[in-house]
């Protein structure tokens, strides 16, 4: 953890060199937010090198764009304005893994989720708040500096809650390729509700 | 289930509920409480001799009350484990005197009165949440008589009646006369799709259900007069229409309609009024029989688990996905999914595809004897650090020692930390750095945000496992709120430093809001205790400068409350507009002073 702290503390130190990308999401993010106007104001701020909107960011060729400029312009930085990072943060990351930068140089601002689609009757209001979003992500990423993940060992055995019908079944898929499983169960038999059933449909068969 | 059973791979814990759960993706700490069976599990062969001798009748859960068992039973003919089980609340006891027939009768020697509850502590890298579901209660509200007329059943008590191995060999017969009806009728919705009525949502299986149990009546008493009343028929499935269209097809009366009242006359018959709705008229039937369509409920210990294993419930109270679409059987917390209505109600089919596609998720993570750990933990400065030993006393799992007599400084068992935060945000010192989320990226951010006309913005800090996923559900749902709302999304509302607030006050911030999972939800254990408690203490302080208290706001939003928090918007927009130029101006003049 030292070691990887003082590495860190050095790669952060390097000078950001941010490229900011503003996603129109199609027309999700593009029909109520300026992302073209967004996209032209943060080239304005320091540490950009590169700003534009693109049409889906997250598409084979919106990465590839990304992954080009890391490597053409040698960014060490990079925001990503578009859905939730809840939803496409593990593919950006990747992205920038590929791209040869740690994953966590990434900073996303949401401007789907929390911009276009909550503030749809007034679009210079989430035009401004799309800029602003954009902003702290920059400020927020020239701060950013690489970690790296820990290692952990992995028990390769696997826990069911429940023994009904869910539960067997995916009992046995693991058990069937070759994993440990333990199955709890509260009542004195496997089997929960689907035992009790008569005929199933749409088969029309027994249940058990 | 007899594969299940005999699978050299699968051990099954039968009487057994989970007490506590430790831990992470890869290495959870499970404590298992295994009641005592009385009977020896592996000793036992189903012979039956000691239920034979055993004095105490009691009502069969199996059957729902509709047949008996003894004190000592099997649970249902093809159990597994197939072996008999003692109930200890109901046998007379261990006491020659009294009885202990059974263990007379047992040749092979299995039952074990002295046999005791066990604690299991196991250890997996896994789970698979398939707790199941409760059918809906329908005697609280006493729908249509249930509760007073025994020729009213649930949809539960119905399947066993017709089922070859329940109590009657699958003669239906009614509990009045224990003749054969010669009329059924069939309720549907019965606690579903009503917020008024049990629950709001749509149970998936009752219709279906009810198809196919009027195709088994019309198949055995082909001359049965069986008549459904409905909302309306959701048969989406594949294969389902066709096995509707077959119902209507051998004479079965679907009626539009729920009924408004239900009375019993002398003779255990039924008199249903309903308001057909295809024809808009009103209706009366005399039917032999009643059957109530019950809707899927959780489960009792839902909220428990939920709580034990950190997981998100939604607003219906089932298990909460980490995305509905694209991550539908994980849940949030790595190293868990869901499978089956533990998830929401379905089917058998649904829930067999869920379990598949559970045990694959699980298997995808187990594959390899390493995994990639949280990145995103914290780091102390033993330059800085005076071992005051807050850190270790806040953080939720343990992962800080310090010895505040030695004033050693104090350390991160990096393994051991999720990444909350909360101890950065509670070092007086500032010795500590939490990764990612450190002071100057979130000071950076603040700072953005309020670079320009910070009067007009709304500066809102969410966790990103509770109310950071509430604003997207907001967002999916395209709840439009005020747009001068900027989010900084923390990992747990407990990072949310103290200094956070001032420097957000002191940049002219009219109103701050910090919000988090509910108590009893927080994904860090109870890290979002801590929250309560700085906020509390920031707002004294606020007093004493002369700062409105109210302009600093905390609440709880859930990732499923997409609606809340939009209202907490709008709530804080209020607020912003209260709060005048001149208030922010002394704010800042009385903060800016304090350097």
């Amino acid at each position: 953890m030292t070691k990887s702290a003082s590495t860190m503390a050095i790669q952060s130190e390097s000078t950001p060199k941010i490229g900011v990308y503003v996603c129109h999401c199609g027309l999700n993010i593009a029909q109520t937010v300026d992302c073209d106007g967004v996209a032209a104001a943060m080239a304005e701020l320091p540490d950009v090198v590169v700003a534009k909107g693109i049409g889906y960011a997250c598409s084979e060729p919106g990465q590839r764009e990304i992954r080009d400029d890391i490597a053409n312009l040698g960014l060490n930085r990079v925001v990503v304005g578009s859905c939730s990072p809840r939803l496409h943060e593990p593919t950006f990351r990747q992205m920038l893994t590929a791209a040869g930068l740690n994953p966590f140089l990434l900073e996303m601002a949401n401007l789907r989720e929390q911009c276009s689609w909550v503030h749809m009757q007034t679009p210079a209001a989430a035009t401004a708040k799309a800029h602003d979003l954009m902003c702290m992500a920059v400020a927020r990423a020239r701060r950013l500096a690489p970690l790296e993940a820990p290692s952990m060992p992995m028990t390769q055995r696997a826990m069911v809650l429940g023994g009904g019908v869910a539960g067997i079944q995916a009992a046995l898929d693991m058990a069937d390729n070759g994993y440990e499983v333990v199955m709890v169960e509260k009542a004195p038999s496997i089997g929960g509700v689907m035992a009790q059933l008569d005929k199933t449909f749409p088969t029309m068969d027994c249940s058990i | 289930m007899t594969d299940a059973g005999r699978h050299p791979r699968i051990t099954i814990h039968t009487l057994s509920e989970v007490t506590d759960i430790k831990g992470h993706v890869g290495n959870f700490e499970v404590k298992v409480v295994k009641k005592a069976r009385y009977v020896d599990e592996a000793a036992c062969t189903a012979c039956g001799e000691c239920a034979k001798v055993c004095p105490v009748v009691r009502p069969d859960e199996f059957n729902i009350g509709l047949s008996s068992r003894r004190a000592i039973y099997s649970p249902f003919p093809q159990a597994v484990p197939s072996a008999y089980v003692l109930n200890p609340q109901e046998c007379l006891g261990n006491n020659p005197v009294v009885c202990s027939k059974c263990l007379e009768a047992c040749e092979k020697k299995c039952i074990d009165f002295h046999m005791s509850d066990q604690t299991l502590d196991l250890r997996v890298g896994t789970i698979v949440v398939a707790t199941g579901l409760t059918p809906h209660d329908p005697r609280p509200l006493d729908e249509y008589g249930y509760t007073r007329y025994q020729n009213v059943l649930t949809s539960l008590e119905f399947e066993r009646l017709v089922n070859a191995g329940g109590p009657t060999q699958g003669r239906l017969m009614r509990p009045t006369d224990r003749r054969t009806p010669r009329s059924v009728g069939f309720i549907q919705c019965v606690g579903s799709r009503s917020a008024k009525r049990g629950k709001s949502y749509c149970s998936n299986i009752c219709c279906m259900n009810t198809v196919k149990s009027t195709l088994v009546l019309k198949e055995h008493y082909p001359d049965m007069a069986v008549k459904v009343f409905y909302i309306d028929i959701r048969a989406f499935g594949k294969g389902f229409e066709a096995l509707y269209t077959r119902s209507r097809r051998l004479g079965v009366h679907y009626v539009r309609g729920l009924p408004g009242n239900v009375e019993e006359l002398p003779d255990g018959r039924l008199r249903v009024a309903v308001e057909n709705t295809a024809g808009g008229t009103l209706e009366q039937y005399e039917l032999d029989m009643l059957v109530l369509a019950t809707g899927i409920e959780p489960p009792a210990g839902t909220q428990k688990l939920q709580e034990m294993l950190g997981l998100q419930l939604s607003s219906d109270g089932f298990f909460l996905e980490a995305h509905p679409k694209l991550q539908p059987v994980d849940a949030a917390t790595r190293g868990i999914f869901y499978a089956g209505c533990a998830e929401g109600p379905k089917d058998i089919r649904e829930s067999v595809t869920q379990a598949s596609a559970a045990a694959v998720r699980a298997i995808r993570l187990m594959q390899a004897d390493r995994i990639s750990g949280e990145a995103i933990t914290s780091e102390i400065d033993p330059d800085l650090c005076k071992s005051c030993g807050k850190c270790a006393e806040v953080c939720p799992y343990n992962a800080i020692t310090v010895d505040t007599k030695q004033k050693t400084p104090a350390q991160v068992a990096t393994a051991a930390c999720s990444g909350c935060g909360t101890c950065a945000a509670e070092c007086p010192f500032g010795a500590i750095t939490m990764h990612h989320f450190t002071d100057p990226q979130i000071g950076g951010q603040i700072d953005a945000l309020l670079e320009r006309e910070p009067a007009t913005k709304i500066l809102a800090f969410a966790c990103n496992w509770c109310s950071y996923a509430g604003a997207d559900y907001a967002g999916v749902s395209r709840l439009q709120y005020p747009p001068n709302v900027r989010l900084i999304r923390t990992m747990c509302s407990g990072r949310v430093d103290e200094d956070f607030i001032w420097q957000g006050f002191r940049n002219g911030a009219p109103v701050i809001l910090v919000s988090g999972c509910h108590i009893g939800d927080c994904h860090y254990i109870d890290a979002n205790h801590w929250t309560v408690k700085r906020i509390e203490k920031v707002r004294k302080k606020m007093e004493k400068r002369s700062i409105r208290p109210e302009r600093l706001q905390l609440e709880w939003i859930s990732a499923a409350e997409g609606i809340r928090f939009a209202e907490v918007m709008a709530r804080m927009e209020a607020l912003r507009q209260s709060v005048t130029a001149q208030e922010i101006a002394d704010t800042v003049a009385v903060l800016s002073k304090k350097g």
